[in-house]
C-alpha cells in the first residue's frame, strides 16, 4: 500500500470515526486499561450488556484505554445519539441500571456518579471532563488518545491523524528528520535525558551492514505505569514513532523489549502489529518509500537491570541480563555489536507529534533546557491518583496540589525518579519538574513515578524499601552495587528495628558515596540516592528512630504498640474473632484486653474496629 | 499437569517450528516451556540444553537470573502480592504477611494441598489501585488484610 492508498484509508477513517461521535445508536464507552480492569470494569461492561439485552436496546459497546484519572475508575461513559458521550465515574455493577434507565427510560442525564461530558460547548449544566482540577493543568499530547480510542482499532487510530507523521518523515531525507527532532529538543523519556536526536547521530554514523532499533517497554519502576498505560490506550503511537526512529537511524529490524507483567499492553501491541503488517506499514518497501522495516516483541523476564541498555541487549541475546562497561555505546555496538538504538516508550510515542506538528510548536513547550511535556503517574498517599501529562517546568507543588488535590494527611514528601531518585521534602514543593532542577536536589527526573507520601509514612522505612528493592534487583557483578547495597540494607533494618547508633547514619552516607562512585552501571550509581536523600531532607525522623526509639508516622513495627482504649471500646468482639494469635480477649460487652507478648502487629484488630465494628477507632498504634 | 510433553518428540517439534533454535530464542523457549508446564522441570532444561546446544549449566545460570522463572510446581491458583512502591507505602507489605500466614507457606511456595503458590511481584502496574494483588489473572484492588484474607477464605470454600 503506498501513502495515496493510506490516505483513502485515513479518510473513510475519518468519516467512520464522524459518524462514531454522530451516532444514530447510543454508544458506550469502557475505561478497559489494566487499571480499569482491575477496579472491576469488566463487571460493569457485563452489567451493562445484561441491562441492554433485557431491555432490547440496540447500542455500541466500546472498549478504550486509560484516560487518566485512575481513582475515578471504573469509568462508563454513555454517548446518546445527539448527545455528546458523558463520563459517570467509580461505576459498581449495581449502579448500572440506574444510570442506565434515566438514559433509556426517563430520557434525561443520570445525576449520579456523574462525572463529566466530552463535548466542546455547554451541555444542560453538565460540567466538562476535561474542566475537572485533575485535568484541566494538564497538556495532553503524548496521551491525547489514551481511553478516547479503541485501542484496538487502526482506523480510530488513522482518523486522529495516526501516520502522518510518518508520511511527513518518509518524504523527508533522514539528515532532515534528525534536524527536526534535534529543534524539537526532544530528550530521552527514560530517565537520564539524554538527547535524542545525539544518541541517533552517533548510530547513522557508524557504518554497519544492520542496525537495530529497540523500545524499551521494560518499565521497571515499581510506582510508575506511564508506558504500560500509553501502550495499552494507544499502541500504534509508539509504533509510528518507532518507525519514525528506524527510518532516521537506518534500522531494518526493530524489538520492543516489555516486560511479561504486562499481558493486556503486549496483546495490544501484537494486534497492532498485525494491522500495520496489512496496512502496508510494516514490512518491505513500507508505503513505496523503500524503506523496510519489521518489529518483533520480547518479552523480560522480570529483571529491573534489564532496563539499563547494555543488559537489555544481553537479556535479548538470550543471556543474563548483565551491564557491561561502556564504551563502546550500543549506538555504536548493541545487539549482535552492531549499532542499537534504545529508546523509551514515551520518547518513540512524542515522535509522531513532533513530525506532524512541527518542532517548534513542541519546542514551545516546556522550559530552556527541557522541552515538551512529561508523562507522571501520580501515586501514594495524594487524593487523585492516575496518570497525567504536564509540561515541563511546572512545580511540584501544582502537581501534587492542584492536579492530584493534596494528601489527606499533612503532606511530608514526594518521591521522584523511582528507586534511582530522591525523596523531595516540603522545601523542594516550589521546585520546577525539569531534568536540572531535579538532579540540582540529589534525585533525578526518571521515567515519571511520582510518589507521594504524607505523615503516616516513615521515611526511614521508606528508604529501606527502595535499598530493598535495589538490593535484590543487583545483578551481582560489581562489589560496590553487590555489598554495598546489602550493607545499606543491614543497616536501615538495624534503625528501624530500634537498634541503630548515631554513627549509623555516618556510615550510611559513606556506604552512598562510596556505591554512587564505584558502581558500574546506572542502577549502582543511583541505587544510595533515596536514603541519601532521605538522610538530607529527614534526618530529625532518623534521629527519632535511632536515639529516642520511636517511629514518628508509626510504621516501624518493633517500634510501635497496639493499645485498647477502654473508653471507646463496647465490647463488639469482632476484634477478638479476627486476632490470629489469640491476643486479644475479654467477655462481650466489656473493653477488650490486649496482650502485648502475644500480639504480632498484624493490623487485623485495627482495621475491623475501624471499619466495621461498633465503637471504631477504639483500636491505636502508637510509638 | 497441561498439555503433553513440549519436549518430548511430538512437543518439541511444536518448538521447532516456533522458534529458529537461535542463542536468542532461549528466553522465550524457556517462557514458552513454563507457560505449559507451570515450572522448568530438569528434564526440560536438558531438552532445551541439547537442542540449542547450550550447557545446563549455562541454562540454569540465565534462568535463575529472572525472577518469572520457577523451578517448583506451581499452585492451582498463583497469588501475587504487589510490593511496588505505590503498593509499599499503603501497606503491601502487611498483606504480603497475612497471605504468608493465611496460606503456611513462604514467598515462592506452594500450599501442601497445592491450591495456592505465593509470590511477591516488583510491580503489576495498578499503582494508582493500591495496595493490589492479583489471583491468577485477576487483579484485586484496594487491599486490605481483611479483605485479602477474604480472599482466600472465598477461594478455599468455592
Amino acid at each position: 500500500m503506498g501513502t495515496r492508498a493510506l490516505d483513502e484509508r485515513r479518510k473513510k477513517a475519518v468519516l467512520s470515526w464522524t459518524d462514531l461521535q454522530n451516532s444514530p445508536v447510543p454508544v458506550l464507552f469502557i475505561g478497559a486499561a489494566s487499571c480499569g480492569l482491575a477496579a472491576g470494569a469488566a463487571e460493569v461492561e457485563e452489567a451493562a450488556a445484561r441491562y441492554l439485552e433485557k431491555n432490547r436496546i440496540e447500542a455500541r459497546i466500546i472498549r478504550v484505554g486509560c484516560i487518566g484519572p485512575c481513582y475515578l475508575e471504573p469509568l462508563l461513559d454513555i454517548q446518546m445519539p445527539g448527545q455528546p458521550r458523558i463520563s459517570y465515574s467509580n461505576v459498581r455493577p449495581s449502579d448500572v441500571p440506574l444510570i442506565m434507565e434515566s438514559f433509556f427510560e426517563k430520557k434525561e442525564v443520570a445525576k449520579s456518579r456523574l462525572a463529566g461530558h466530552f463535548g466542546e460547548a455547554d451541555f444542560n449544566g453538565v460540567p466538562r471532563f476535561f474542566d475537572m482540577p485533575m485535568l484541566k493543568p494538564q497538556v495532553r499530547i503524548v496521551l491525547r488518545n489514551c481511553g478516547l480510542i479503541d485501542p484496538d482499532d487502526l482506523d480510530h487510530y488513522l482518523a486522529r491523524d495516526g501516520y502522518l507523521g510518518l508520511e511527513k518523515c518518509l518524504a523527508m531525507p533522514w539528515a532532515d528528520v534528525l534536524e527536526t527532532v534535534k529543534k524539537s529538543g526532544l530528550r530521552g523519556r527514560g530517565g537520564a535525558g539524554f538527547p535524542t536526536w545525539r544518541k541517533w547521530l552517533t548510530c547513522r554514523e557508524t557504518p554497519s551492514d544492520q542496525r537495530y532499533l529497540i523500545c524499551n517497554a521494560d518499565e521497571g519502576d515499581p510506582g510508575a505505569f506511564m508506558n504500560r498505560s500509553l501502550i495499552e490506550g494507544d499502541p500504534h503511537a509508539v509504533l509510528e514513532g518507532m518507525l519514525i526512529a528506524a527510518y532516521t537511524i537506518g534500522a531494518s529490524q526493530g524489538y520492543v523489549y516489555i516486560r511479561a507483567e504486562y499481558p493486556l499492553a503486549i496483546k495490544r501491541l501484537k494486534k497492532a502489529i498485525g494491522q500495520m503488517r496489512e496496512a502496508g506499514l510494516l514490512g518491505p518497501d513500507i508505503l513505496g518509500s523503500g524503506f523496510s522495516f519489521d518489529i518483533r516483541i520480547k518479552e523480560g523476564a522480570g529483571a529491573f537491570v534489564c532496563g539499563e541498555e547494555t543488559a537489555l541487549i544481553a537479556s535479548i541475546e538470550g543471556k543474563r541480563g548483565m551491564p557491561r562497561t561502556r564504551p563502546p555505546f550500543p549506538a555504536v555496538s548493541g545487539l549482535h555489536g552492531r549499532p542499537t538504538i534504545i529508546n523509551n516508550v514515551e520518547t518513540l510515542g512524542t515522535l509522531p507529534h513532533i513530525l506532524r506538528r512541527g518542532p517548534e510548536w513542541y519546542a514551545g513547550l516546556g522550559t530552556e533546557t527541557s522541552k515538551g511535556t512529561k508523562t507522571f503517574s501520580l501515586v501514594g498517599k495524594v487524593r487523585r491518583t492516575g496518570l497525567i501529562e504536564v509540561p515541563l517546568g511546572i512545580t511540584l507543588r501544582e502537581v501534587v496540589f492542584d492536579i492530584g488535590g493534596g494528601t489527606l494527611k499533612p503532606f511530608k514528601a514526594v518521591q521522584t525518579g523511582g528507586p534511582s531518585g530522591g525523596c523531595l521534602s516540603e522545601e523542594f514543593l516550589d521546585t520546577p519538574i525539569d531534568y536540572e532542577h531535579l538532579a540540582a536536589a540529589g534525585s533525578i527526573m526518571g521515567s515519571g513515578g511520582l510518589i507521594v507520601v504524607d505523615s503516616d509514612t516513615c521515611i526511614v522505612d521508606t528508604a529501606k524499601y527502595f535499598l530493598g528493592f535495589t538490593q535484590k534487583e543487583s545483578c551481582g557483578k560489581c562489589v560496590p552495587c553487590r555489598v554495598g547495597t546489602r550493607h545499606m540494607v543491614k543497616l536501615l533494618d538495624k534503625i528501624c528495628d530500634g537498634k541503630g547508633e548515631l554513627a549509623d547514619l555516618e556510615k550510611l552516607e559513606k556506604l552512598g558515596r562510596t556505591i554512587k562512585n564505584g558502581s558500574l552501571c546506572a542502577l549502582g550509581g543511583t541505587a544510595p540516592n533515596p536514603a541519601l536523600t532521605s538522610l538530607k531532607y529527614f534526618r530529625p525522623e532518623f534521629i527519632a528512630h535511632v536515639k529516642d526509639k520511636r517511629c514518628p508516622a508509626v510504621v516501624c513495627k518493633s517500634l510501635v504498640n497496639y493499645r485498647v482504649i477502654a473508653g471507646k471500646c463496647t465490647g463488639c468482639q469482632r476484634c477478638v474473632s479476627v486476632c490470629p494469635t489469640g491476643a486479644i480477649t475479654g467477655p462481650r460487652s466489656e473493653p477488650h484486653n490486649l496482650d502485648r507478648s502475644k500480639c504480632i502487629k498484624c493490623r487485623s484488630c485495627y482495621e475491623i474496629c475501624r471499619f466495621d465494628a461498633i465503637a471504631g477507632d477504639a483500636i491505636v498504634i502508637e510509638s | 499437569m497441561k498439555g503433553r510433553d513440549l519436549l518430548a518428540d511430538g512437543g518439541l517439534a511444536g518448538l521447532r517450528r516456533e522458534f529458529k533454535g537461535e542463542r536468542g530464542d532461549l528466553i522465550p523457549v524457556l517462557q514458552r516451556v513454563q507457560e505449559v508446564h507451570g515450572y522448568l522441570y530438569p528434564d526440560a532444561i536438558r531438552g532445551v540444553a541439547r537442542w540449542l546446544k547450550i550447557s545446563e549449566n549455562e541454562i540454569f545460570g540465565v534462568a535463575t537470573f529472572y525472577a518469572q522463572f520457577r523451578f517448583h510446581p506451581p499452585g492451582r491458583h498463583h497469588l501475587r502480592v504487589c510490593l511496588g512502591t505505590a503498593c509499599h507505602v499503603r501497606g503491601g507489605e502487611q498483606i504480603l504477611l497475612t497471605a504468608e500466614q493465611r496460606l503456611g507457606v513462604g514467598t515462592g511456595e506452594t500450599t501442601a494441598d497445592g491450591e495456592y503458590d505465593l509470590d511477591r511481584v516488583a510491580c503489576l502496574g495498578c499503582c494508582a489501585l493500591a495496595p493490589v494483588v492479583a489471583v491468577d489473572e485477576k487483579v484485586h484492588a484496594q487491599m486490605s488484610v481483611l479483605k485479602i484474607q477474604r480472599i482466600l477464605d472465598g477461594h478455599k470454600s468455592s
